[in-house]
């Protein structure tokens, strides 16, 4: 009953106190923590039910099949000020068959994953492929991609989240809200996610692919109500979703990153201090309630990598990928400006010192992978050199579209139950070659905002025209940090935005923002996606103050 | 196996209780069995066929609780649910905000399931999707479309003598229309309990015809508008959306807690408060023959027909029962949808009205941008025209809009006759000042 889901949200994520994620992969079934820490699958047994799989499905009729065994751990607590709201582990496992018969795709999936109830799948797979082949226009054509024969990747983790015992990550997060009421919040609330997918993909190429992957995700949200006035200002935690394990929870020095000086904000890379931002949290949260109301108008902006990143992602990263660019996602997400046409003109994407790269490979990042979800092997590609657009994002049936004759590596699944499809890589702006730091950057505007942290987001159908909000602002005048704003957000459209960006500081500032739960496709498909970048400067660009009277 | 009977599915639940060594427990069986089908350039890119029944136990022992979920029926599964639920709650922190489960409660009882929709075939929704393709085919439009149906069941019974039972079925179908060369799109969409009035055709038909209507968009400067909001610029079962937005915000605790626009300066909340036009009522009733709903709320508190906004003031707001009992109110549980009362004019008779204005398709990416003044951003989308002396004069180009519900419905114009869309019954509303801030060349 999805319509009626709306009005099942959490009233504090409608309060804006805690944004929290769907999480799809909810759909498992809730276990004991321990379960979580039980073997990954056996390979050898998976190698024997994926030829069961890939066997039936070449004897029903099949030109080509694949077959991913998955088993996606998950596990979520949440509190709120001084108390557990909960605690939850889930487990689903099962298999997906994914066939071309008669040119045409089909699909199904099983949790029934023995011999018989796999091949079963796959059969039902090429059933339901030969039955959409009848209004099918024209046959699928892959790429070709030769087997690996048996290979296996393993996320380069330290430590496994689900090894940490509950009572020590509840403690984190008990900890940080302490910090956070300390500093003065009225109300806050903070929760971890952990992930392991443990996949197995097989295809009649000739792969037998053995991956396991984590994700973590610690976050808050901090609120501060002044009753006296009615006023109430949130901000959410400066963590970063990332590709790593529990390691990421303790912090070290090198990886802090200081914001301008002046401005009270601290950017983290591959470990997070909560504690400590949690504290900085309450502070500004408050301070938010007397800063000043922005003046609308033309502002040169600097924006911190944790704030650049959903940027990058929503007017860089979805415009490119191809399958929205060819029409696919019309009837929801929507198209693309970006067309093969638009491709042609060779009209500018961005100023010269825009460089985005697509990659499946940073390590920490979400989207790193050693192979995508129909078992192509992950690369790094550009997108926009120079400020031109030269790629896109594709995978095994969209490359010859394009004249290419291999897919980026970029597919996947949700879980064993959905079927794969292109997502969106790392997409991330590359630093600028010659040295320059933050307060350098800073120090040649004259009438500018620094903007730090994701906020506020929303762009069209087509990816021209977006509204970004974010956590803190700070006013720039004459080269210096001179106070926090309130009430800020920046309209533009993706072109000029890009075209008017003046400069991006060096790679000691690089860093990832991340987001775990990217939707697309119907049914919706959640990703997890990482957008590298360093603070960066764009001219010119359109402020609105959104502060209004109600009541 | 997927929708069992009342009969099948307390047979399950009470063996399930019968394991049952906890203070309290509670069973949930949730069962659905549906399908879907997607098309995109007017060719049928996926479908699938779900099919799925899953037991959920919770399990307490004194203020500890532990939930287990399992999706087999042998005893020995059903036993080590329940023994795994009973482990979890044992290792858990006690609530602060425990409250006993509910004992037996007395339900409405809606009709929310059609044999028609419980039926439907994958011949049948390659039909409905074929019709939709072929309108297309023969005007020389592409079109992109979805169409998802589901029939299910919950059940639950807890050791305090709670029983609940019923079922549903539910139909969505969409369907974005375009040029060829991009320069129109057009949408639809619609949602059923029972399907005898679907028809695939007609929706494309109107997606269509707002494509084809919308080529050649003129762009006119943003500012403050009087629009025609339709239904789907609204409600969205796909999307954040105004009224949704609203209605999300009615929870007492935030509101209490100083951190929702229901809060008050100095302390408490806005109930008994005028905050709307007075011809601003909205209420839910899940027996409403046209979006009958489930009588029971997730936790199995009754849904009863409730008022949360009467004649522009502020009637209920609905509650966790902690909260509830802690501030001494109802525990009013949030509904599964709502209806806006509205007129007998219809869009075309709002649009005849109008010397000057816009009309609205629909609205899309719409996300908060402040949650104490519940400002919203967000673009129309699929069908933009701009209104002339009673008359649809062009078609414009999209706008992005900066405005919060709470202005919207004090700018009240008109109200026109509500329809059913994502559930919920919602008239197309015509508002004065609307705050569109920038343009976008989307189309």
């Amino acid at each position: 009953m999805k319509r009626r889901d709306f009005l099942e949200l959490s009233s504090l994520a409608a309060a804006g106190a805690l944004l929290l994620p769907s999480f799809p992969s909810f759909g498992g079934s809730v276990v004991d923590p321990a379960r979580l820490l039980e073997p990954v699958m056996d390979a050898t047994v998976n190698k024997r039910l994926a030829d069961a799989a890939l066997n039936a499905a070449k004897s029903a009729g099949a030109s080509y099949a694949d077959v991913r065994i998955g088993r996606y751990l998950n596990q979520s607590l949440f509190t709120r000020e001084k108390q557990v709201q909960n605690i939850v582990s889930t487990e689903s496992f099962g298999a997906g068959v994914r066939v071309i018969a008669n040119g045409t795709w089909g699909f199904a999936a099983t949790n029934t994953v023995t011999e018989a109830g796999i091949a079963k799948a796959a059969q039902l797979a090429v059933q339901i492929a030969k039955a959409n082949a009848k209004v099918q226009k024209e046959p699928v054509r892959l790429a070709p991609q030769k087997g690996y024969g048996e290979v296996s990747w393993k996320a380069p983790i330290q430590q496994n989240a689900f090894e940490v015992p509950i009572a020590q990550k509840v403690d984190v997060l008990l900890a940080a809200n302490a910090k956070a009421l300390e500093n003065g919040a009225s109300y806050v609330n903070s929760a971890l996610f952990q992930v392991n997918e443990q996949k197995y993909f097989a295809s009649t190429d000739g792969s037998y692919i053995d991956q396991d992957i984590h994700r973590i995700w610690p976050t808050f949200g901090v609120t501060v109500v002044d009753k006296q006035s009615g006023k109430f200002r949130s901000r959410q935690a400066l963590s970063v979703p990332m590709g790593l394990g529990y390691e990421y929870l303790t912090p070290k020095a090198a990886d802090k990153v200081m914001g301008p000086a002046g401005s009270d904000v601290v950017g983290y890379k591959n470990s997070y201090d909560m504690l400590e931002d949690a504290g900085r949290a309450a502070k500004q949260a408050k301070e938010k309630l007397t800063a000043k109301s922005v003046t609308p108008g033309k502002y040169d902006l600097v924006l911190d990598p944790h704030h650049l990143g959903l940027t990058i992602h929503e007017s860089v990263g979805h415009p490119l990928e191809l399958d929205r660019v060819l029409g696919y996602e019309a009837n929801f997400a929507g198209t693309s400006f970006a067309t093969l046409e638009w491709k042609k003109q060779g009209k500018p994407y961005g100023s010269k010192v825009v460089n985005i790269m697509a990659d499946k490979l940073q390590p920490g990042s979400l989207g790193a992978v050693g192979y995508d979800d129909e078992g192509v092997k992950t690369k790094q590609w550009p997108l926009i050199k120079d400020g031109i657009l030269v790629d896109y994002e594709k995978i095994r049936d969209q490359a010859h579209i394009v004249g290419q004759n291999e897919s980026d590596g970029c597919c996947y699944a949700q879980s064993w139950q959905d079927v794969q499809f292109q997502r969106m890589p790392n997409v991330s702006l590359q630093p600028g070659k010659t040295k320059l730091s933050v307060d350098e950057l800073v120090s040649g505007v004259d009438k500018g905002i620094y903007i730090a942290g994701n906020g506020s987001f929303s762009i069209d159908q087509q990816r021209y025209n977006f509204q970004f909000g974010g956590q803190v602002f700070y006013a720039i005048e004459k080269g210096k940090i001179t106070g926090m704003l309130e009430d800020v957000a920046y309209q533009a459209n993706t072109q000029e935005f890009w075209n008017s960006c003046a400069a991006t500081c060096d790679e000691s500032d690089y860093r990832f923002a991340g987001f775990f739960n990217d939707g697309k496709g119907q049914p919706s498909q959640s990703s997890a996606v990482s957008h590298g970048s360093s603070t960066t400067r764009f001219n010119g660009v359109n402020v609105i103050n959104t502060a209004r009277k109600v009541g | 196996m997927a929708i069992l009977s009342k009969d099948d599915a307390n047979t399950i639940l009470k063996k399930v209780l019968s394991f049952s060594k906890a203070d309290e427990c509670e069973v949930t069986l949730n069962g659905s069995s549906g399908g879907n089908i997607r098309t995109a350039r007017n060719m049928v890119s996926t479908s699938g066929a779900v099919d799925n029944v899953s037991v959920v136990v919770e399990s307490r022992f004194g203020k500890r609780s532990g939930i287990a979920t399992c999706n087999e029926f042998d005893d020995n599964t059903l036993r080590r649910c329940v023994q795994r639920a009973e482990e979890i709650a044992r290792l858990a922190p006690e609530s602060p905000e425990y409250m006993p489960m509910l004992g037996p409660q007395t339900y409405l009882q809606p009709n929310a399931f059609a044999q028609n929709t419980a039926g439907i075939t994958p011949d049948y929704r390659a039909k409905q999707a074929g019709a939709s393709i072929a309108l297309c085919d023969q005007k020389k439009l592409s079109s992109a479309a979805f169409l998802e149906d589901t029939a299910g069941f919950v059940a639950k019974r807890n050791s305090k003598g709670l029983e609940a039972y019923q079922q549903y079925t539910n139909l969505d179908f969409s369907v974005t229309v375009r040029t060829p060369d991009g320069t129109g799109s057009g949408y639809a969409m619609a949602d059923y309990t029972d399907i005898g009035k679907f028809d695939a055709g007609r929706l494309t038909q109107i997606a269509a015809d707002k494509a084809a209507g919308s080529v050649g968009a003129k762009a006119i400067e943003p500012g403050k508008y009087t629009v025609i909001l339709e239904p789907a610029a609204l409600v969205s079962n796909s999307d954040a959306s105004l009224l949704g937005a609203l209605m999300n915000a009615f929870d007492a605790r935030s509101a209490d807690e100083g951190r929702s626009f229901l809060s008050k300066k100095g302390g408490g909340n806005k109930k008994g408060e005028k905050l709307f036009d007075p011809r601003v009522t909205i209420y839910s009733d899940p027996t409403h023959p046209e979006i009958p709903d489930l009588a029971f709320a997730g936790d199995g508190r009754p849904r009863q027909k409730t008022t949360w906004i009467e004649k522009g003031v502020v009637k209920n707001m609905f509650s966790s029962r902690f909260w509830a009992q802690k501030s001494g109110i109802d525990a009013t549980p949030p509904p599964g949808a709502f209806i806006m009362e509205g007129g007998t004019q219809s869009t075309q008779d709002l649009i005849k009205s109008t010397a000057k204005g816009i009309l609205v398709t629909r609205l899309w990416y719409i996300r908060p941008v402040d949650p104490q003044t519940l400002l919203y951003t967000g673009l129309t989308r699929d069908g933009t025209f701009y209104i002339e002396n009673g008359k649809i004069k062009h078609p414009i180009k999209n706008f992005r809009f900066n405005e919060s519900p709470i202005i919207m419905l004090n700018n009240l114009e008109a109200i026109g006759r509500p329809q059913r869309l994502a559930g919920n019954l919602i008239p197309p509303l015509k508002i004065r000042d609307f705050t569109f801030t920038s343009l976008s060349d989307a189309v």
